[in-house]
């Protein structure tokens, strides 16, 4: 059931949170949005508190893009803003609107997104789009199904959509045991890095449980509560395998 | 003047007048590379590093104070020679004949140093009373002149922690002149200018500097007493790198062991001492190891100073601090940096000799210091938590680019400007006395004009501020009144024979006040504005607590509403103090700044309207409140960024405290991101950020066993202390900050 959100088509968008000083979502500093509404349902998702899509605070992309602006001087030559969430692509129009205005004022554009979505819109948005951080989970379209609520067909055409446009890449994944610390999603990832110029930068991230309380305020069941964190070294090994493979 | 020991240095007006910028710009080397120069310490270092540190183990253990000389007033000449480890130091002196040895100094008032010897289980000699029996100190002549209402605001601590019973401080000798001129020109010059003075009218300012300089005179020859004592002859000018650091050291000496002042600041010798080092390296006779054993011996003795203090100082002023303040790096007017390698081997003792609270090393920022520099500073702030930053993009414009920092935040010219330091007032105990009309009630003093406590179920806004206005003209001319008493005073009976030697003879003086509790009375405001503040009365009728209905705009989080108001409340304060005169015609300045005594600060004053409760700790310095911050951190140094270095030119200090997570994942990009972070909070006009880079948990396992962390270093307000150091409320209110934290 991949819809987008008919609602939002005025340039305001729904804000989870902003984060002022962001320097894990993607190069330098950054300033963070965190967007209102997801509708992917991870086993893993450490913000379930962004599911909702009629919660958050109304912005303008004016609004938001002359706020990033105050912090314009501590990005130094990487930072930028950033679009995370939450599921941006949720709110395509309006978080194009502020890519294009924040691009207009010279600044650096990221988009956080597990390209779930793909259309027209999408692309446009692309357009204005300087680097993506994409979230591949695992690597069987069954996993997919199972554990996020989509297939995985959508977003490898989204990177496919990529790589023809020469985006600058950072393939993602979160390590979650017993599900994808396998060999095979590790050569799944190894596979998309040797084919896709366009990542440049790999993150394996630890599955955390600090969130656990979140599920417990929300009344939501955590799915992957008995899932133990990964060991830090496997992380690290798994992460250095397939950045061993980037070009460059 | 021509001078063999000048030998290699380019001639300039320096060797016509006494001129150190003069000399450093004619002869520095600036250095735009990387740290990769560094060496380690050497095993002589190590050596001698372990034996201190022993020595820093046994003062812990004994509560914080190694050994008390109580028969003996510290002066130059007071103690015979003390070393660590003779055989092994390059450089040498101590305060008294044995390291960590403190000394009693009565100039400043006889009360205190008998409580804080008795505080230690020492008592004070029965001889050094007798001696000063029929003698005035410092803290005798304040009270003579004080009023009734300057020992009441003093009393109900709206206004606090003034000098009148020790050293003010806050005064940096040119300390370099010595290694440069020697005593012998440095003490005719003085000369000379004494007899210029004869020429003029003897009026009362003319005969008080005419004795200043006769007492500067005899004690410029009490240090050369001093340094022959340890076999120098420190009258001409050094002749290498060696004897420049020590020659200037000793004049720092000479300087502590006159005066216990609160803040005895070093300033800016790093790049001065490069100089020599330079020519040293050039001629063959000085290697790079042996260049950065030099400044480690020098900072070793910087760590074993000490002064004697109560424990109600120390409420104030934690950590047994002494502000041995440094300023390293910044810009030339020229546009040349003044970031040398000795920039880098001053930091570099952090790693040499580990992390350590002193000497206070304070990097001054420009956007314009070599990439090389800042990323350098950022890794040693990422490892150390041991240095703080200041703006030199906004004071190198006001003070030229031969300033230094006093204490934590006070910027003056070397040599040609000292300050009268002042303290602070509690503006938010100033807010609760005018809401009740001249009334406080944690003291249960009446102060102030006279009138009927504020009217109404709810506050309004516009009667509020009227009132506020009414009670800050009060106390901002009671405050320069009484400071001008504590400085006519210190002047008359603890004069800074030494360090004033080594100024110009016609100096320009700045008085420094100060505020506490900015953050709590701009939140307090902008309560009343947007959100119901409902005063809650006591049986008398006294306001005592506040229902505060709704949100109002916190200060910390980059809105204007609030910060403006922060802004607009700085600019009212150094307005109304403009208003009256000041001793000696000083200057008026401002601070932003708490020291710890932000803790104490908040247990004298009741609940305010900003929900804060009655005793509470207010946040340090210029700090939004603790966490109130809902933005993130750069939300947080926005506001802090939009105070007015033009109404606080005394300074405004914010301490930072982010986990190592917040700042990237790996090591480079923990550095980078602190320098963006650094060039863009300083790009906002910024003045001074301390930065720590920990988490609380480690605070948390310090607290509960400090045994396990002895050198454990954070930055608290304008310096460092050893986290063991501080009081245990001290370091609770440490471990409740604002931590910014990844999400």
């Amino acid at each position: 059931m991949m819809h987008c959100n008919s609602s939002v088509n005025a340039p305001t968008g729904r804000v989870h949170s902003i984060q002022t000083l962001a320097t894990l979502d993607g190069p330098g500093v950054r300033y963070a949005v965190f967007l209102q509404g997801c509708p992917l349902r991870c086993g893993c998702c450490h913000n379930p508190d962004t599911w909702d899509e009629t919660g958050g605070t109304l912005y303008t992309a004016e609004q938001l893009v002359q706020n990033a602006l105050r912090y314009r001087e501590y990005f130094g030559d990487f930072g930028g803003v950033t679009l995370s969430g939450g599921e941006p692509l949720w709110q395509t129009e309006f978080a194009e609107a502020f890519f294009r205005l924040a691009k207009e004022k010279g600044l650096n554009t990221c988009l956080d997104t597990a390209g779930c979505l793909l259309n027209d819109k999408i692309k446009a948005l692309l357009a204005v789009t300087d680097r993506v951080l994409l979230d591949i989970k695992y690597p069987t379209d069954a996993l997919y199904r199972e554990y996020v609520g989509c297939g995985m067909d959508t977003p490898l055409s989204f990177l496919s959509c990529l790589e023809e446009r020469c985006i600058k890449t950072t393939l993602r994944s979160v390590m979650i045991p017993t599900l994808n610390d396998t060999k095979a999603h590790e050569e799944f990832l190894t596979e998309l890095v040797r084919t896709h110029g366009c990542i440049d930068t790999v993150e394996i991230l630890p599955f955390r449980k600090l969130c656990t309380v979140k599920y417990k305020q929300l009344g939501i069941p955590f799915r992957f509560a008995d899932i133990h964190e990964p060991y830090p070294l496997v992380v690290k090994e798994m992460q250095e395998h397939i950045a061993h493979h980037l070009k460059g | 003047m021509k001078h063999k020991n000048w030998e290699g240095f380019k001639a300039g007006k320096w060797q016509t007048e006494i001129d150190v910028r003069d000399f450093i710009q004619s002869n520095y080397h600036p250095y735009e590379r990387d740290a990769s120069f560094l060496t380690g310490a050497t095993e002589r270092t190590q050596t001698l590093m372990k034996k201190v540190e022993a020595l820093f183990t046994i003062e812990r253990e004994q509560g914080g104070v190694l050994d008390i000389d109580t028969a003996t007033v510290s002066s130059l000449t007071s103690f015979s020679p003390g070393y660590v480890d003779k055989e092994h130091e390059l450089i040498v002196g101590l305060q008294t004949n044995r390291p960590l040895k403190r000394t009693v100094n009565p100039f400043g008032g006889m009360r205190m140093v008998k409580n804080a010897c008795e505080a230690y289980g020492y008592k004070l000699s029965p001889k050094v009373e007798e001696e000063f029996r029929f003698r005035t100190t410092h803290n005798d002549g304040v009270f003579r002149a004080y009023t009734d209402e300057m020992r009441a605001a003093r009393k109900c601590h709206v206004i606090t922690g003034l000098p009148d019973a020790y050293g003010r401080g806050r005064i940096i000798g040119d300390y370099r002149r010595v290694a440069l001129y020697g005593l012998a020109h440095i003490i005719a010059e003085k000369k000379r200018d004494k007899a210029a003075l004869a020429e003029g009218n003897f009026d009362g300012d003319q005969i008080r500097l005419d004795e200043e300089l006769f007492k500067q005179i005899s004690f410029l020859e009490y240090l050369r007493e001093m340094a022959e004592m340890y076999g120098f002859d420190i009258t001409e000018p050094a002749k290498d790198a060696r004897e420049a650091i020590q020659w200037t050291y000793f004049a720092y000496l000479g300087a502590i062991k006159e005066q216990n002042g609160a803040a005895m600041s070093l300033g800016r010798v790093s790049t001065f001492f490069d100089i020599y080092i330079e020519r040293d390296i050039a001629r063959g006779i000085l290697t790079e190891e042996q260049a950065q054993e030099l400044i480690d011996d020098f900072v070793i003795k910087l760590r074993l100073a000490r002064h004697l203090r109560t424990p109600e100082y120390n409420e104030l002023f934690g950590g047994d601090p002494m502000w041995i303040t440094e300023a390293v790096g910044g810009m030339g007017e020229d546009g040349r940096t003044l970031v040398t390698k000795s920039s880098f081997r001053m930091l570099n003792t952090l790693y040499t000799l580990g992390p350590s609270p002193e000497p206070n090393l304070t990097v001054l920022w420009s956007n314009d210091l070599p990439a090389s520099f800042k990323a350098f500073c950022a890794k040693v702030s990422i490892d150390t938590d041991s240095i703080q930053y200041e703006n030199d993009d906004v004071m190198r414009p006001i003070y030229g680019d031969d300033y230094a920092i006093a204490c934590c935040v006070s910027a003056m010219k070397l040599g040609k400007q000292m300050q009268f330091f002042g303290a602070r007032c509690n503006l938010a105990k100033l807010m609760l006395i005018a809401i009740n009309g001249g009334f406080d009630t944690t003291s249960g003093l009446h102060i102030g004009p006279q009138m009927p406590v504020l009217e109404g179920d709810v506050l309004d806004y516009d009667t509020f501020v009227a009132r506020f206005d009414i009670y800050l003209a009060w106390l901002a001319k009671l405050y320069v009144n009484t400071m001008n008493v504590i400085h006519y005073m210190h002047d008359k009976y603890a004069y800074e024979k030494v360090q004033m030697g080594l100024h110009d003879t016609f100096v320009e003086r700045l008085m420094a006040f100060g505020i506490a509790g900015l953050s709590v009375v701009a939140d307090s405001f902008s309560a009343i504005k947007y959100a119901k503040v409902c005063p809650i009365r006591n049986e008398q009728g006294h306001i005592v607590d506040f229902d505060t209905k709704g949100d109002f705009p916190k200060f910390g989080n980059d809105d204007d509403r609030v910060d403006l108001i922060a802004k607009e409340l700085t600019h009212k304060t150094i307005t109304e103090l403009r208003k009256t005169p000041t001793y000696r015609d000083a200057v008026h300045t401002l601070s932003v700044l708490t020291i710890t005594s932000n803790v104490m600060y908040g247990k004298h004053t009741g609940a305010t309207p900003d929900g804060r409760h009655a005793t509470q700790a207010f946040a340090p310095g210029a700090n939004p409140m603790h966490n109130r911050e809902e933005n993130g951190a750069l939300a947080s140094l926005n506001s802090v960024a939009k105070l007015s270095y033009d109404d606080c030119r005394d300074g405004i200090s914010n301490t930072f405290s982010i986990t190592p997570d917040a700042l990237g994942r790996e090591d480079a990009e923990r550095v980078d991101n602190l320098v963006s972070i650094l060039d863009g909070y300083f790009k906002k006009k910024a003045h001074h950020i301390n930065v720590n880079v920990l988490n609380r948990e480690t605070l948390i396992k310090a607290y509960e066993d400090p045994e396990a962390y002895p050198n454990l270093t954070i930055r608290v307000s304008g310096y460092a202390v050893n986290f063991h150091k501080l009081s245990r409320e001290q370091q609770r209110e440490v471990i409740s900050r604002t931590f910014h934290d990844a999400l």
